[in-house]
């Protein structure tokens, strides 16, 4: 009962609204720190990040729209709404998100099969009868000619609708896996850091064990495991991944304790958990902003060779990993086909370059010395 | 010295045991051996004699921890966190799940094509990304240093598929410089693996530039790069003299760690290229779901990372006469 209520729309709506929720409030919150002002004026005279931050957010959209989704009812023929025998409305086996109803004519016109960037003919010959009766073969004339600005992939179905897919896919995993990561992260590092002693030891123990670890044959072993699936995967790339950021923190942390501030604090007798959460944390988190965003770039790309290795997200969801699996079989087809690759290729570049980029601006307007990656 | 790496090594005992542990956790109590022989016998012959069969032939009938059955010593050893999970410690990796093989003679017979590619790629591209980013470092604050850094920023953005893919194409396919994959031994097996070595070296180029020039920035604002130019030393000399010599430091501490590894070889690279290396071995257990081969890999590598942990830290200790050996 959970756990189809879990993953059922309405929650990920649900969560869809959370998240953009606490994504504002964040944002007021910083709007009140002079510092966060002045880091984000030095980041809007630069040319570069800028554009870099409008491409990310189109990709946010793109993203939000395909995570909004519901199912509709079904209509009967004469357009009534259909009913089961208890009198329940029957609903359609699987949602569609707001994307695939603005782009209806992209997920619609499915051709037969490949069709190259916007041409009127299909790739592949076919046995035809002339409009004189004489039997040929030849390329036949798509159902929608001239519309598939990328293409069409083996089944026919549109390349660029497929890529927009993706963008979800990739959205996802470079974000839901670093907030499974960061709570990891804080509380391991900030104690660790704070406390010192045989806490630190025993924290430090775990995780030099778990990054002594090959990561990549971690997260296969464990999808293996598991099933395999977009949840399945933020959550073994989160587990693997609070490492780095867990250190990172942890010596700062060891830092800031030693700082006049604290020391003010702790003489004040405000208590140890307050003192974390209103001294340590609140300095910690241009480390966290910074780690995040060049992290999500790697993240994205561990998701297409994830695909490779062969345990990705699962044919049933767009992303360019597979995209890129399928290219490579076309690329031995005589004449090739490359049109998947290269739309695959446009998106994720598309992506990971502006965020690259932005993430240098923002690590240098928040922190020059930080050049830890 | 030889105090330190004792003691060095012996702080590495937990590690190896913790991550003996829970790799057994993740492959033993997660994960049942009756899951394990469903996925390998497959849903056909899925008979409750058929999984017992499986499990005797593959020692995974005995208990978990403690054998009751048995007296003495073989109490303890007689089980599967013994013979599966210890064991590891003196490198007996056991019989693969799927065909019975020995994984100590395959990963020892693989180990080769691994570091034929490994080694080169890894020399020959530490060499290409100093001498880049020294260049860069040299021109800072040019339009050459900002162009420099967009170029790396831009080759770290694409995957690394895409490079290995196209290369493929291009050198193998089109211009038919190279075979597109295989392998082969002895002399005949160079023309195999200099594509992979040049593709290995493009992909690492744009992280390994950019990095390599932010260690020779740090090392350029110090206060003894002022003192060789107040000298009177020319611009080159102070950079690829003093400079080169004390970024060493920063450098090999990134670097030492990566040399065992080159053992476990690339995944992807000797996968795509169909090298029978210590990747491909992994991949293709992967595939098959042979978790024998997986798990024996998991530590390989962990064992081989924590080793060049203990190198890292015995030749910063060389390097750099500043730190005692306390």
């Amino acid at each position: 009962m959970m756990l189809e209520f879990f993953k059922s729309y309405a929650f990920q709506n649900i969560f869809v609204a959370v998240i953009l929720a606490s994504g504002a409030w964040l944002i007021v919150k910083a709007r009140q720190k002079q510092h966060w002002v002045s880091a984000w004026r030095q980041i809007r005279v630069k040319k570069l990040a800028m554009i870099s931050f409008v491409i990310i957010i189109c990709y946010g959209i793109v993203g939000l729209l395909d995570s909004i989704a519901w199912r509709d009812g079904v209509y009967g023929e004469d357009g009534s709404r259909s009913y089961d025998k208890q009198g329940e409305r029957i609903y359609e086996p699987t949602g569609k998100s707001l994307l695939d109803r603005a782009f209806v004519f992209l997920r619609e016109n499915t051709e037969k099969t490949y069709s190259s960037p916007f041409a009127a003919h299909q790739f592949t010959k076919e046995t035809m009868e002339q409009p004189d009766g004489t039997i040929a073969r030849d390329y036949p004339p798509l159902k929608h000619p001239r519309t598939h600005l990328l293409g069409t992939d083996k089944a026919g179905g549109d390349i660029l609708f497929r890529a927009l897919k993706g963008v979800r896919t990739a959205l996802i995993i470079g974000g839901l896996t670093t907030f499974i990561a960061i709570p990891f992260a804080i509380l391991f590092g900030v104690v660790a850091g704070f406390f010192g002693g045989w806490v630190d030891d025993v924290i430090q123990y775990i995780y030099t064990t778990l990054s002594s670890i090959p990561g990549i044959l971690l997260i296969v072993a464990f999808l293996l495991l598991f099933d395999r699936g977009l949840f399945q995967i933020c959550v073994i790339l989160g587990i693997t991944g609070w490492t780095g950021l867990c250190r990172l923190l942890r010596a700062e942390t060891l830092k800031l304790r030693e700082l006049d501030y604290v020391q003010a604090a702790q003489a004040f007798g405000v208590s140890t958990p307050m003192i974390l959460l209103r001294h340590i944390v609140p300095n910690l988190m241009h480390i966290i902003l910074i780690s995040f965003i060049l992290r999500f770039s790697g993240l994205v790309m561990s998701e297409a060779i994830l695909s490779y290795i062969g345990v990705g997200v699962g044919p049933e969801t767009g992303s360019w990993g597979n995209m890129i699996v399928e290219a490579q079989y076309e690329l031995g087809r005589e004449p090739i086909v490359w049109w998947n690759l290269l739309a695959s290729f446009i998106f994720m570049f598309g992506l990971v370059l502006p965020v690259n980029l932005f993430g240098d601006a923002a690590r240098d307007a928040l922190d020059p010395r930080l050049r830890t990656r | 010295m030889t105090a330190y790496i004792i003691r060095r090594c012996l702080y590495a005992i937990p590690i190896v045991l913790g991550v003996i542990i829970l790799t057994f956790l993740l492959f033993f109590v997660v994960n049942s051996p009756d899951d394990m022989a469903a996925k390998i016998l497959g849903e056909k012959n899925l008979t409750p004699e058929a999984i017992e069969k499986w499990k005797q032939d593959h020692n995974y009938h005995l208990p978990t921890l403690v054998n009751t059955e048995e007296q003495g010593l073989k109490k303890l050893t007689q089980t599967i966190f013994y013979q599966k999970g210890l064991s590891l410690l003196w490198f007996d990796f056991g019989k693969s799940d799927r065909n019975n093989e020995n994984i100590g003679y395959q990963i020892r017979r693989r180990m080769g094509p691994s570091l034929l590619i490994g080694i080169p790629t890894f020399i020959l591209g530490l060499l290409v990304n100093i001498t880049a980013a020294m260049i860069i470092a040299y021109y800072r604050g040019t339009y050459i240093d900002f162009w420099g850094v967009v170029i790396c920023v831009i080759l770290m953005s694409v995957s690394t598929l895409y490079y290995i893919i196209a290369g493929q194409y291009v050198f193998g396919k089109i211009l038919r410089i190279f075979p597109i994959s295989g392998y082969d031994v002895g002399v005949h097996s160079i023309k195999f693996v200099v594509m992979s070595v040049v593709i290995g070296i493009i992909t690492g180029i744009g992280g390994g530039v950019r990095f390599y020039r932010t260690i020779f920035l740090e090392e350029i604002g110090k206060d003894y790069i002022r003192t060789a130019r107040a000298k009177g030393l020319s611009e080159a000399k102070v950079l690829f003299k003093h400079g080169l010599k004390n970024a060493m430091i920063p450098i090999l501490t990134g670097v030492v760690v990566a040399i065992p590894f080159l053992f476990m070889g690339s995944l992807l690279l000797e996968a795509f290229f169909a090298i029978p290396g210590l990747g491909s071995y992994s991949i293709e257990a992967i595939q098959a779901q042979d978790f024998a081969i997986v798990r024996a890999m998991v530590y390989l590598g962990s064992v081989l990372y924590i080793v060049g942990l203990i190198l890292t830290d015995i030749s910063y200790t060389l390097v750099d006469p500043r730190i005692r050996l306390e």
